[in-house]
């Protein structure tokens, strides 16, 4: 999605950041994150052995779905601004599939001297699955 | 089931040097052209980059104590980051890594499932604490089929 300065006073509570869509998985996404991260599990890059045990294809890192949420969540928010980010992986990626990012902010509050969101956060597929849910909490610049 | 008095174990310590070069590659792994990640001459490591250190060999401490899991079932089903203080390229980080918990759930389709919490404190090379992560890895009672 495009880049935001998101500040303190540009959300409220039940606000929803702009949604940003990722379309149509491919393998390379998946080599690439492989490369990156060191995690050469071959169910994320080898069709035939992921076939061997009743999956239809390779499937993507849950760490891959949750680096792309965090990338969301940087350009929302800014880089260096998260202080927690959680996320609960539910079900797999696959080639082909569209995800679609959200986030929602729960709360707005002070801690220490730092302005602060919480958000409720999910990556969904084509098929309206709950690939990855989440929750951050982010400190903001303020305009004071 | 997961033997409970593994909570304690400590499972290693890893020392991570943060190198530019490698966060603009994860920065591309994750569709990410923001240019601090570019540019930057000491970029903000992205939030979930620590995870690539889980691949490095820990040479100094040998392997990792076992935990008794059938890693057949096991599924990485949580994962956490609490960011204390920014680590950018040039620092090193030193991670110390425990299980920090252990309980079980009955499954929704049935079956108890063993949750075992791995938490590593991140330290950098002033000796401040700047990260903090933590796995849930999810022992089912039958072969893994969901999860990552």
């Amino acid at each position: 999605m495009d880049r935001h300065e998101t500040h303190f006073e540009d959300v409220e509570e039940g606000d929803a950041a702009p949604e940003w869509k990722v379309e149509d998985l491919n393998r390379t996404m998946f080599v690439r994150y492989a490369g990156a991260s060191g995690d050469f599990n071959p169910m994320h890059h080898d069709d035939a052995i992921a076939q061997k045990v009743g999956y239809p294809s390779v499937f993507g890192h849950g760490m891959f779905t949750a680096g792309t949420l965090s990338h969301y969540l940087t350009d929302w928010l800014g880089v260096g601004n998260l202080r927690k980010y959680a996320v609960r992986f539910r079900t797999q990626i696959f080639p082909g599939d569209t995800l679609t990012y959200g986030a929602t902010v729960t709360r707005k509050f002070k801690e220490g001297d730092e302005s602060r969101i919480d958000c409720e956060l999910s990556v969904v597929n084509q098929k309206g699955d709950v690939v990855v849910a989440g929750t951050c909490t982010a400190a903001l610049p303020t305009r004071g | 089931m997961v033997d409970k008095s593994i909570v304690g174990t400590v499972m290693g310590t890893t020392v991570f040097p943060i190198e530019r070069g490698k966060i603009r590659e994860f920065a591309t792994a994750i569709l990410d052209d923001n240019p601090h990640y570019q540019e930057e001459a000491a970029p903000i490591i992205p939030p979930t980059f620590s995870m690539t250190q889980a691949f490095w060999p820990r040479k100094t401490d040998g392997p990792p104590p076992n935990l008794g899991l059938n890693y057949a079932r096991v599924l990485h089903g949580e994962q956490e980051f609490e960011y204390l203080a920014p680590i950018r390229a040039g620092d090193t980080i030193t991670g110390t890594t425990r299980v920090t918990d252990v309980y079980e759930k009955e499954g929704k389709r049935g079956g108890t499932m063993a949750f075992v919490v791995i938490e590593t404190d991140w330290r950098n090379q002033d000796d401040q604490a700047v990260l903090v992560t933590r796995q849930v890895l999810l022992e089912t009672s039958k072969p893994a089929t969901e999860g990552s």
